[in-house]
């Protein structure tokens, strides 16, 4: 448990590291979970690395626990909107109206064009 | 029990265990909810935690640094969950490989739709312009979003806000919209919620199906770089 943490904290740490070296306009947990994705598909191919959080399943269900509960984690930083409540009494109700618009227009263009995209890549894998 | 009520009170309410204890109790309470509830996409545990948490604070007249000294144990392990998605990634890795072309024309053109739809109508309602600049990363984790407002010269504490908002409200849509629009492709569905509202997407579509899930995260993570790219050029072409 402890170990498999420590594993994932490392790459995060790794990945801040290089984005702030590299100014780099990327989250650093990006780069981690990059950097935590190359050790899973390491371990497949060198069975030196499959040992510790990485041979036991330990880092497996280590983020299994942590992305169970990945609602809680926006909890504090959505608590945020206290600080803003004279704003929204004043523009509330347009701000959410925009956004809800805009979150069901990105919803449909990004479906339509997902499927879009797949289905044609299935009429070009059935032609030849 | 102690002599004085009011002096446990001033000790509990500055110190970190009273908040981080209240943020798991009401999310735990919230969560239990939401899976009475089979998941009912206005059972949102995120939604019902923030404004229990808040209406507390209002009437204990608590401030939010107070209330986030204590609650940032929580917030920090935002990093560590975007690490963690790679594990998911790395099992579902045949589904996501065959899958990268659609998820990289659906990013481009969703990540377009979300910037530009929301500066547009945003002007349209003769929002100041502060406001505009704050809202138009609205689609991308708080960090980053937070990061591309203070380089525009907004409010980043306003672009907070409106990202949760977002993520809150995508995250309430996003199952009956797809629903209604009779898409079962749960590759797409998930991409789309992540991509739109971001980790509170993802959060809910892990709640729904795994694959979606993983979609999600991988749309979270990619749109987070390309409206750190998009937002500056989207903004000089729209307003200026």
């Amino acid at each position: 448990m402890i170990v498999s943490f420590s594993l994932i904290l490392l790459c995060q740490l790794i990945g801040e590291v290089f984005v702030r070296g590299l100014r780099l306009p990327i989250p650093g947990p990006v780069i981690g979970l990059m950097l935590l994705l190359v050790l899973l598909f390491a371990r497949d191919h060198f069975s030196l690395l499959a040992r510790g959080p990485l041979g036991d399943g330990g880092v497996e269900n280590a983020s299994r626990g942590l992305l169970a509960n990945l609602s809680l984690l926006f909890i504090p930083a959505g608590v945020g909107v206290v600080q803003k409540l004279d704003l929204l009494a004043e523009r509330g109700i347009a701000i959410v109206v925009i956004l809800a618009i805009s979150v069901v227009l990105t919803l449909l263009a990004t479906v339509a064009t997902f499927l879009v995209v797949s289905r044609l890549m299935a009429r070009a894998s059935e032609k030849p | 029990m102690s002599e004085n009520p009011f002096s446990l009170w001033v000790y509990l309410s500055q110190s970190p265990l009273l908040w981080l204890t209240m943020t798991l109790v009401v999310y735990a309470g919230a969560d239990a909810v939401s899976l009475a509830t089979e998941r009912h996409p206005l059972a949102n545990p995120v939604l019902h935690s923030i404004w229990i948490v808040g209406l507390f604070l209002m009437l204990t007249g608590t401030s939010y640094p107070t209330y986030f000294a204590g609650a940032q144990f929580v917030h920090f392990l935002l990093g560590p969950a975007t690490v963690a998605l790679a594990v998911p990634l790395y099992e579902n890795r045949k589904v996501v490989l065959a899958a990268i072309l659609p998820m990289l024309v659906a990013l481009v053109v969703g990540s377009i739709v979300a910037i530009v739809s929301v500066v547009v109508l945003a002007e349209a309602a003769g929002l100041p312009r502060t406001v505009v600049l704050s809202l138009a990363p609205k689609s991308v984790t708080a960090g980053v979003a937070m990061g591309i407002a203070e380089s525009l010269g907004a409010d980043p504490s306003l672009t907070a806000v409106s990202v949760i908002l977002t993520g809150i409200i995508g995250a309430i849509i996003v199952t009956p919209l797809m629903n209604r629009a009779g898409i079962t492709d749960f590759r797409a569905r998930g991409f789309a919620a992540g991509l739109a509202a971001h980790g509170i997407g993802t959060a809910r579509a892990f709640q729904v199906d795994a694959v979606a899930g993983v979609f999600s995260g991988i749309a979270m993570s990619l749109n987070a770089l390309v409206t750190s790219l998009l937002v500056p050029l989207a903004i000089t072409l729209l307003l200026r």
